[in-house]
């Protein structure tokens, strides 16, 4: 019998719904709030709500002292190009690790989500020190290489924990009607995992996008992406609270609205497998 | 095309021998049954034939050419799955396509070979559906006109009708004999069914724990079983194996004597007597199932059209003496 549900407790479970996802969301409106206030009224004690003059200045200061333009089409790159190479790497290797797994496989993916417990200063000096042998410092194709390493565990467990749902005996089909390897991965199994890939993209999309240690630290200015832009704007010599304010409403609003829209992949994706 | 040889072909799994070496002959156009209780490892030597499992040792020769190196999807061979394996994300006709397609053959060809398939599968009105939207007869059909489409040298059915229902597996089991006619293709399939394997094989191979128990027409695995697995394995109802005293009047360790093959009678007539337990009236024959006989626990008769014993009533059995089937101390049959 299904759990009855009235419209009493429905209501409560609303209103609980809807103040824990506030509370979640509060900082974030505070931002965007602040952005639209000089910078006297961002900090004024008691915080002014709604009441203030609402005012644009703060976004044509931003625009005018910093680029926002190439900022975010630094972000772009670098968050598009670390995730399509990361889930190139990663479809065949998620395919052995799921389909012909030996004896290692589970460590090898224990020791890859290893490295995600190193924390990153620990390597920072000699990957510093490489980037300045390979030229690579301060330029897109450094951080879309660096960011893909880091990201890459996760896309792998992602993939993996996706390709563990697809039946083997599907694939076996495909080797039976003559397909190869390749062609197994291209036209059977990628359509078959493209929910999965798709949120596994999306999820380390949104990673790269804020990913701000090797950003703030391998850029200057010519690959500089939006995290770096934030953070031009946190100096500790004034009061640009709503500069700030402004800038990080700017960082965020592309990702923002991906992922508004994505929301339905993106909760499938996190719950894949959950229920068959 | 379409003839396969084993030649002391064996797989391990680890420690574990699934398949001791094995040799094994089957000619070109032969509908060859695999058959065996679960885990006998009837699968498992179809993926070998198929090469989706790596042999440990031994051959594999397809058509007069070693192919244990050959990867499955060079081997020429089709495959019908239990799960039928569709891929999901295609519709009938692209699935059915899919092989044609990796093989490269011309667009006007595949879509000749669809349309036939098709036709003769009754599929032409679902072919721009996709598996999800078909029943388990429609979509074991389109795994079919999958495996017909690249006109392979050998088909192999891993159990494929066993998600089927009762009715639609009768239904399925003749469309697959007819085809079988019609293509003259070699056959090999997998059951645990042995009806299936009666009704449809040229030849039946009994498997048991990996070994060949016996080899041979339906026919002659009826009236000549080589052992007492055999023996109790092929036929329906079972056959009756009874041992000791009795046994021993006959010089054998084991007889058995299949249930159509002992006659009934009334009032203390007969060879043996007991008490039936249970009687199935199936209209065109009669089952029973007797006790008290003081052979085996229960002796299973089956008696032609409507014979009117009840629960309780005391019945007198003779078997046909010639169609006693005689086994020795190590179950193998006595000459």
């Amino acid at each position: 019998m299904a759990r009855a549900v009235t419209s009493q407790r429905k209501a409560i479970n609303t209103v609980v719904a809807w103040a824990i996802g506030l509370l979640i969301f509060f900082p974030i409106l505070w931002t965007i709030l602040t952005s639209f206030k000089t910078e006297a009224q961002a900090i004024a004690s008691p915080p002014i709500f709604l009441n203030f003059d609402w005012t644009l200045e703060n976004y044509a200061v931003v625009q005018e002292r910093s680029n926002y333009m190439r900022f975010l089409w630094n972000s772009v790159i670098i968050a598009g190009g670390s995730t399509l190479l990361g889930v190139l790497i990663a479809v065949p290797a998620a395919w052995s690790m799921a389909f012909v797994p030996s004896k290692r496989t589970k460590d090898i993916l224990l020791w890859m989500l290893s490295t995600k417990m190193l924390p990153a200063v620990g390597v920072l000096y000699p990957i510093y020190l490489l980037f300045i042998q390979l030229g690579l410092l301060d330029s897109r194709a450094g951080l879309v290489i660096v960011i893909m390493l880091i990201n890459l565990p996760i896309i792998v467990w992602m993939l993996y924990t996706y390709f563990r749902e697809i039946p083997g005996e599907i694939l076996e089909a495909a080797r039976m009607d003559g397909a190869t390897l390749r062609e197994e991965i291209i036209y059977v199994l990628t359509p078959m995992a493209i929910p999965g890939i798709a949120s596994t993209i999306l999820l380390n999309f949104i990673l790269a996008w804020n990913e701000a240690f090797w950003t703030l630290n391998l850029t200057a200015v010519n690959a500089a992406p939006l995290t770096a832009f934030i953070a031009s704007y946190s100096s500790p010599e004034g009061l640009f609270f709503a500069k700030l304010s402004a800038a990080s409403t700017m960082a965020i609003a592309p990702i923002l609205i991906l992922g508004w829209f994505s929301q339905k992949q993106l909760v499938r994706g996190l719950t894949f497998g959950a229920v068959k | 095309m379409g003839r396969i040889t084993l030649e002391k072909v064996s797989k391990r799994f680890g420690d574990v021998e699934v398949i001791p070496p094995l040799d094994l002959e089957i000619d070109e156009g032969e509908f060859v049954v695999f058959v065996g209780p679960s885990g006998c490892g009837k699968s498992t030597l179809l993926r070998l034939i198929a090469g989706l499992e790596d042999v440990t040792s031994g051959k594999v020769v397809i058509d007069g050419e070693d192919a244990t190196r050959v990867p499955p999807a060079k081997r020429g061979l089709a495959m019908v799955f239990q799960s039928y394996a569709l891929y999901p994300h295609m519709t009938v006709r692209k699935n059915i396509a899919f092989p044609m397609r990796m093989a490269k053959i011309p667009e006007d060809e595949q879509k000749r070979r669809i349309e036939q398939a098709a036709a003769a599968l009754n599929l032409t009105d679902y072919l721009d559906r996709r598996p999800g939207q078909l029943s388990g007869g429609q979509r074991q059909r389109v795994a079919i006109g999958r495996a017909i489409v690249r006109e392979p040298a050998a088909f192999l059915f891993d159990e494929p009708l066993s998600n089927l229902d009762a009715a639609l597996r009768v239904g399925m089991r003749l469309e697959i004999s007819e085809l079988h006619k019609r293509l003259e293709t070699t056959m090999i399939y997998v059951t645990h069914d042995q009806v299936e394997a009666m009704t449809m094989a040229d030849k039946i191979v009994v498997l048991r724990a990996g070994h060949i128990e016996q080899v041979g027409s339906p026919l002659e695995l009826y009236h000549n079983p080589q052992n007492v697995f055999v023996a109790g394995f092929i036929g329906s109802p079972k056959m009756n194996l009874i041992e000791g005293e009795e046994a021993a009047k006959h010089n054998a360790h084991t007889i058995g004597i299949r249930p159509e093959h002992i006659d009934v009678s009334r009032d203390g007539g007969g060879v043996w007597s007991g008490r039936v337990g249970v009687a199935e009236h199936l209209g065109s024959d009669t089952f029973f199932h007797i006790h008290e006989t003081g052979l085996a626990e229960t002796i299973t008769v089956r008696a032609p059209g409507e014979v009117q014993f009840k629960h309780g009533d005391q019945i007198g059995l003779t078997p046909r003496a010639d169609l006693v089937h005689k086994f020795d101390a190590e179950g193998l049959r006595i000459v």
